[in-house]
Parts: C-alpha cells; structure tokens; sequence
C-alpha cells in the first residue's frame, strides 16, 4: 500500500510531456535549418523514447552516500532519446533534407499533442487537489 | 532541453534570414554599380548557411548537448561567381581605356525571389516562437 506518490499519480503524462518539449527543440532546430545546405532533418521515435523513459525509472536516482539519505523515486526524466535522420520524400539537389511544411506540420501537431498531455497532467493535479481537500 | 531552447533557435533562424536580407539589399542596391574593371565590379553576396550541430550530429544524442550545439548561423558570405556585365559605354567617365565599364553582375529577379524565400523563412521561425510561448504560457498556468 503506497500513499500518495507524484510518481503514482502523474502517471506517464509528466514523461510525455518532457519528451513533447524535446521534440519540439528537434523539430525547431529542422525548421531553422531548412536552407542550410547539406543539413539532414532529424526526429525521434516519440513511441520508443516513452517506453525508454517508462522503463528507465531509476535514471534520476540520487546516489545516498550516508544512511540518513532519503531514498529518490523520480524517475527517469534524462532518459536518453536517440535522434534518427528522415528519410525525404523528394531529395533535394543541396544535400538538405528539411521538408519545411512536413515539419511545420509536425510541429504544430507536437504543440498539440504537447497541450493534451498538458491537460491530462493538469487533471491529475486536480485529482490530487480534490483528494487532499476532501471535498 | 527545454522549451527555452525553442526560442533560441528560433532567434538564431531569424537572425540568420535578416542577414540573407541585408545581403539581398545590397545586392538590390548595387545591382546599377559601375566600375571600370572587372575585378573592382560589385558581385552579389550570398551568405552561407551552417548548422550549428554539425559536430554534434556525430553521437546523434541530445543528452549533454548545450543549448549552443543546436541552431543554425551564417558560416560565410560569399561573392557570386556569375561573369559580370561588360558595357561598350566611351563617354562614361569609369570607362577603361577600350571604352568598357563593367556592371554588377546582380540578377534582380534572382534577388526577387531570394528576398521573398527570406522574408517566408523569417515568418516561420516567428509562427515557431509563437507555438512555443503559447505552450510555455500554458506550463505557467499548470495547477490552476
């Protein structure tokens, strides 16, 4: 029987947001790029990187060096995401692979998808809120 | 990394398209520029794009990465190698001694479309800075 735990109650919601903010600096860093000459476009797994982060629950984990150390349950939020290269639709003749509106695309549907995992973690919080006040 | 990060490369993409601005400016302003050899001719300024993450693209991880291996900024500016235009003009006081002058070799529909692909570049990085502080204003608001 645990009692109430961030950790239990966030659910994957604080993870999907941290990597929603990562992406959304990958996709930028496209956008930015997308007439540099030579430049590959890069993006990651969103699917994969969650279940990484999921399963990496001690990457946070404090090292106690003294046995009065409280012992850390955050979980993994510097889980590593590994960035992988888009394959473009139509190869263009500077080597750069920036497909400027498929990153647009995708970028304003991270910021999207960014806002539910928002709500979903804002919801939580007021579960909690609700819990504590009784009421 | 963090949504902060946004923001900086977002800046860094709009400055980098001022310059491509500038650089077509000149190249506008100077597209009638005499000059009475070929070597002192203007030629049209190009700015070379880099990614500022080239060397960390390597280890393809973000992890450890400062906010300043990412981005993009302005490796060189460099002068087009286009021929000049030579003119038969014997009255011009810059004329050489055959009577030539030499005008820019600057194509203004070239730079046309050059400053409006600029201007489209520079409209995304702003629309970019805008998604990310509305999702930075909603962080603000978490628990509310």
């Amino acid at each position: 029987m645990t009692a109430i735990n961030f950790a239990n109650a966030l659910g994957v919601h604080e993870r999907a947001l941290h990597l929603r903010t990562e992406r959304s600096a990958v996709l930028a860093n496209n956008l930015a790029n997308s007439e540099t000459p030579g430049y590959k476009a890069r993006d990651f797994d969103f699917r994969a990187a969650l279940q990484a982060a999921k399963s990496d629950k001690n990457a946070m984990n404090m090292s106690r060096t003294h046995k009065g150390h409280i012992i850390s349950t955050a979980k993994g939020q510097g889980a590593s995401v590994e960035l992988s290269y888009r394959v473009p639709l139509q190869a263009s003749i500077d080597g750069n692979t920036v497909d400027a509106q498929m990153e647009s695309a995708a970028f304003a549907r991270n910021a999207l998808e960014f806002g539910s995992s928002f709500r979903f973690l804002n919801g939580r919080f007021a579960s909690l809120g609700k819990a504590i006040s009784g009421n | 990394m963090s949504l902060g990060n946004v923001f900086d490369i977002a800046a860094m993409g709009m400055s980098v398209q001022t310059i491509r601005l500038n650089t077509t400016a000149s190249n506008m302003a100077n597209a009638e520029t005499s000059a009475s050899s070929e070597a002192e001719a203007y030629k049209a300024l190009r700015p070379v794009f880099v990614s500022s993450n080239e060397k960390n693209a390597a280890n393809g991880s973000l992890n450890g990465s400062s906010p300043a291996d990412f981005g993009v900024m302005v490796r060189e500016i460099v002068e087009s190698q286009a021929p000049v235009n030579k003119a038969y003009e014997p009255n011009n006081p810059q004329a050489n001694e055959e009577g030539y002058v030499f005008y820019s070799n600057v194509n203004s529909i070239e730079e046309m479309a050059d400053m409006i692909s600029a201007s489209r570049s520079f409209q995304m990085n702003v629309e970019m800075m805008n998604t990310t502080k509305s999702m930075m204003q909603r962080l603000l608001s978490m628990g509310q």
